[in-house]
Formats: structure tokens, C-alpha cells, sequence
């Protein structure tokens, strides 16, 4: 271990470079990626902190390298990360989808900028879809953590790359341009691995204890078998939605309406409930930190005694579809939605809250 | 108290270091902060600017839509800013390099010749210590000890001491104008 981190203690850092030491305490053996904004500076500080460490970084020659070389480095047991933002993420799904059907533990990140195509640089949250509904072809799911914090960009990093192994499966974080570029204190936290990882002893490649021939692959061309392939990954995203959803509530107890939101828009939605507050109103956050599994059963449950959602997003309502999955007809959800590096105001959403709580019954209000 | 406070000039006037600066002493002095720089193309001569929270309580929303305090090291800076400052607010602002007066008259002005007392010092690349040291003693957000000891020894790791003591006179400098 470098002894310049001070393990333990409180440090100001940018996000990009938090999730960069998470992953090297994580015990990540080998980084590659290929450079992108706004995502740069955890390519950069891996570049240092890896060679430091004796580990493997590896500039590739393009996403679709590092997402197969993680395919590799994954399949003879040993941690490994990429990580990207939009259209770069966009070059890696096929990879995903590979390591998804092999069931391959991989750690990655998207620092979501604007899109779609090439788009624009500035933060925003618009691969909420790509990122829950698996991302590349086929029948599967990656666990998706949505931090809102530099603290639990570190935190959940640790975390990911343990659930990733925990459960063999491709696991990220998405972060957007602001959490990825900001600067906050955190505490560098020692890592604690998860009790009871498997071993992968019984399905790594090249360990010399083997003596039966293993394969790692993501064909299998005989119908049952695929199809059973399918189920059995079915069934563990069942085990994993039972045991790694994660949620906040804040101010729901007395709460006539409630926003909804994650990551960036979170903290701009808590700034406005505070507000809004002042102003008399009853509001409240739920804020999911898994976006798959999505908190659907709480959000459910919060749905019976609420009589409006406002659900703000810096994309166009990508996850108001998940909170009205999850809601059904019992509440009314709202929309405020911004995209491209338009962030919503707080004094908006305050205004849009007032709106909600005026709406006649059939109506649903949206920003745009 | 939640102070929030932009940073802004051209590119290498020490723009997002000012605001690295009063983000890191915040945090050793245990106070609550984020900091968040404009990102992306950027070249020397363009604008530069970035914006700091510092408060006693958990920060929420990271942005900064009405500044209570700006410093304004140019003038393309102050056109830009001037009209979002929250009523009742702080403009700093660099006379060395704007030669024009403050139009609003709901904030508070406060007038640094930042680069020629930097020069004064002996460089005028500390200008950007000159403006952070009047804001400091004005406005006691963060304490400009902790500013020219700590903060300065951390965030400009490998300096040379020449350049260090520069800075410190400068951030001096700076704060006896608010005396």
C-alpha cells in the first residue's frame, strides 16, 4: 500500500480519483480503459496508483479492448475494472453481455455525460435505461448503484466490486459530470471485504490445483441448455433483488407528496424539499441507491398512503417509468425532467411541487 | 451559515486552485464543503471559473444557481456574474484588470488591485492570493492561517519555497486591505 494514502481518515477529492482508491484498497488487480470526458481523472489517477501498487493498467486501443480484456482477467479469478462514460459505455455493452452469460464478476463505471450519439460533455443522467435494462443484448441484469456522493462513490465502489464476485456478475456504478468532477471531503475507509465471498476456486481458468478441463463461454447452442442458462441467471437476479436493494427515505412520515430521485438530482431535490418546507409544504425524498434492483416494493408500499410523486431526473422520464412500474394507479407521479447538462432549479421544483399538489385529479404535471 | 461562493477570471489567473483552497481549509476546519470547477475544453486566455460551498450543515444540492460572495478576477467575468449574486451578497472584484464600477446597488463591493499589489509582492501570478486573502479578512468564511499554512502547504505540494513564501505575502497582502 502507498503509505501517501492516509487510510482512515478525511481527504478532499474528486470523484473520479474516490472511486479510482476504492478500487485499488479493493484489492482491482488490473484497470483498463480508454480515456473520455468527463470520466478522465480516474483513468489518470489508476494510471499512477496502479503502477504504484504493481498491478496491471492497460490504456487500450478502444473500449471494445478493455471490456474484453476484463472478460479475460475476470475468467482466471482476479478483480478487474473499466470504466467509461456514454458513448464509450455504449462500445462495451456487447462485452457486458458476454461476461453477463459466462456469469463473470467485472466492476465498471459510466460518468454519464450528455447524449445521445456523440452529445456533449455536461452531467446528466440519460443512461438510466441502458444501464437497468442490462445494457447489451439478451435476457440479463447488472447490479446498478447511483451514489450521490463523493463518500459513497468510494463506498460503493468497494461494495461493488464484492457483489460483483458475490453474485458473478457484471455490477457498476452510474455517476453523472457532477459527481464525477466535484470535490468533497470523504473518509478513505478501509476496506472490509463482504463475510463469506465464494471462492472461485471451482470455475477460474488456469489455477494448477485444477485437474478437470474448465470452460468459460457465453455459447451454448442446444436450446434447453441456453434456456436453462436464462433461468438459472433468472433465479440469481431473484436472490439478488431479495437481498442487495437499497433505498433512502428522508421526511416521508408526514409527507403529502414526495420526490423521487437519485444520484445528483437527489441532492438538488433535498435542497428544494428544504425549501419548499419553509414554504409549509409536506414534501418528501425517497431516493433510490440500487437503480436495479429498483426499490420497488418500498416505493409500493409508500404509494398506499401518498397521494403524489414528483419524480426529477436529469434525463426524460426514464426512471418516472420505473416509479410508475412500481406505484401502479395508486398515486400520481409527476415529472420533472431535465437532460443535456440542463440542471433542474431548485425555486423550479418547488414551483413544480405547488403545481403537483394543485393538479386536478386526471392530470399528471410535466416540466416540458 | 451556508456561504456560496464562485471563483472567476481567465484561464491561469489560479482560478480553481482559489476554490480548492477555501475548499480544503474548510474541511480542516471540520466545516461542511464541496467543490465543483467548470469541466471540459478549456485553454489558457478563455474563462475559467468555479464554484465553492461552505457551510455547518450537510450539503445538499452541490450547485450554485445565486452566489452569496463572487470574486472576480476579469472583466468578462464580471459581466458574466454580476446579475446572479444573491441581493444583499458580495462582489469582489480584481481593479486591476476591470475598469468599470459595480452596476448593482442591492450587494456589497469590495474593490482588490489584485494584480498590482501582486506585483508589488513579486509576482504578479499571486494576484489570485491577493483576492483570496481580502475575501478571508472580510468575510471570515475560513481562517487565513489555515489558508497559508496548511491549505497552501497540501494543495500546492512541490512548489518551491520561493514560490510558497510568494503566496503567503500575497494572501497577506491581501488581507490587510480588509482591515
Amino acid at each position: 500500500m502507498s503509505e501517501k494514502i492516509p487510510i482512515g481518515e478525511k481527504v478532499l477529492m474528486k470523484g473520479n480519483e474516490a472511486m479510482g482508491e476504492a478500487a485499488v484498497q479493493a484489492g482491482c488487480m488490473a484497470y483498463y480503459g480508454y480515456p473520455i470526458t468527463p470520466q478522465n481523472e480516474l483513468t489518470s489517477y489508476m494510471s499512477r496508483r496502479m503502477l504504484e501498487e504493481g498491478r496491471i493498467f492497460i490504456q487500450t486501443e478502444s473500449e471494445i479492448g478493455a471490456i474484453n480484456m476484463c472478460y479475460g482477467t475476470a475468467a482466471v479469478g482476479e478483480r478487474c475494472m473499466t470504466s467509461s462514460s456514454s458513448p464509450g459505455m455504449s462500445l462495451k455493452q456487447e462485452g457486458i453481455s458476454y461476461m453477463a452469460s459466462a456469469s463473470l464478476p467485472v466492476f465498471f463505471v459510466n460518468v454519464n455525460r450528455g447524449g445521445p450519439g456523440l452529445g456533449n460533455i455536461a452531467p446528466a443522467q440519460s443512461d438510466y435505461f441502458q444501464s437497468t435494462r442490462g445494457g447489451g443484448h439478451g435476457d440479463y441484469r447488472v447490479i446498478v448503484f447511483g451514489p450521490t456522493n463523493v463518500q459513497e462513490l468510494y463506498d460503493f465502489t468497494m461494495l461493488g466490486f464484492d457483489v460483483a464476485d458475490k453474485y458473478r456478475t457484471p455490477t457498476m456504478i452510474l455517476a453523472d459530470g457532477i459527481l464525477g468532477q466535484m470535490m468533497e471531503p470523504l473518509v478513505l475507509h478501509e476496506y472490509k471485504p463482504l463475510p463469506d465471498l465464494p471462492s472461485k476456486a471451482d470455475w477460474r481458468l488456469g489455477d494448477p490445483a485444477t485437474k478437470d478441463p474448465l470452460l468459460v463461454t457465453s455459447l451454448v447452442l442446444d436450446v434447453p441448455g441456453m434456456e436453462q442458462r436464462n433461468l438459472d441467471l433468472f433465479h440469481k437476479y431473484e436472490e439478488i433483488t431479495k437481498n442487495e436493494t437499497r433505498y433512502e427515505e428522508v421526511d416521508t412520515d408526514d409527507a403529502d407528496i414526495v420526490l423521487v430521485a437519485y444520484g445528483t438530482a437527489a441532492r438538488i431535490a433535498r435542497s428544494a424539499m428544504q425549501q419548499a418546507r419553509e414554504k409549509g409544504m409536506k414534501v418528501g425524498l425517497f431516493r433510490p441507491i440500487t437503480l436495479w434492483p429498483f426499490p420497488s416494493d418500498p416505493l409500493s408500499k409508500l404509494a398506499d398512503r401518498v397521494e403524489h410523486m414528483l419524480v426529477v431526473e436529469l434525463s426524460l422520464g426514464q426512471m418516472w417509468e420505473d416509479v410508475r412500474l412500481a406505484t401502479g394507479l395508486k398515486t400520481k407521479v409527476h415529472l420533472h425532467g431535465r437532460t443535456a447538462g440542463g440542471i433542474p432549479g431548485q425555486a423550479d421544483i418547488v414551483e413544480h411541487l405547488q403545481k403537483a399538489l394543485d393538479s386536478k385529479s386526471d392530470e399528471i404535471v410535466r416540466n416540458f | 451559515m451556508t456561504q456560496k461562493i464562485r471563483c472567476a477570471g481567465f484561464g491561469g489567473q489560479g482560478i480553481v486552485l482559489m476554490g480548492r483552497l477555501i475548499a480544503y481549509s474548510a474541511m480542516v476546519e471540520d466545516k461542511h464543503t464541496t467543490f465543483f470547477p467548470q469541466y471540459g475544453a478549456a485553454m489558457r486566455g478563455g474563462t475559467a471559473n468555479c464554484s465553492v460551498i461552505v457551510a455547518d450543515c450537510d450539503i445538499a444540492a452541490p450547485t450554485v444557481e445565486e452566489p452569496d460572495v463572487v470574486l472576480i478576477m476579469n472583466g468578462p467575468s464580471l459581466d458574466k456574474f454580476e446579475d446572479t449574486v444573491k441581493p444583499g451578497g458580495w462582489i469582489f472584484y480584481n481593479t486591476s484588470l476591470i475598469d468599470r464600477e459595480v452596476k448593482r446597488d442591492d450587494v456589497n463591493v469590495f474593490k482588490v488591485a489584485a494584480n498590482e499589489i501582486a506585483d508589488e509582492v513579486g509576482s504578479s501570478r499571486s494576484a489570485n492570493m491577493v483576492m483570496l486573502g481580502a475575501f478571508v479578512a472580510k468575510l471570515g468564511t475560513i481562517e487565513l492561517d489555515t489558508l497559508s499554512t496548511r491549505s497552501l502547504d497540501a494543495q500546492m505540494h512541490g512548489k518551491s519555497e520561493r514560490v510558497m513564501e510568494l503566496n503567503r505575502k500575497a494572501l497577506k497582502r491581501g488581507a490587510s486591505l480588509a482591515e
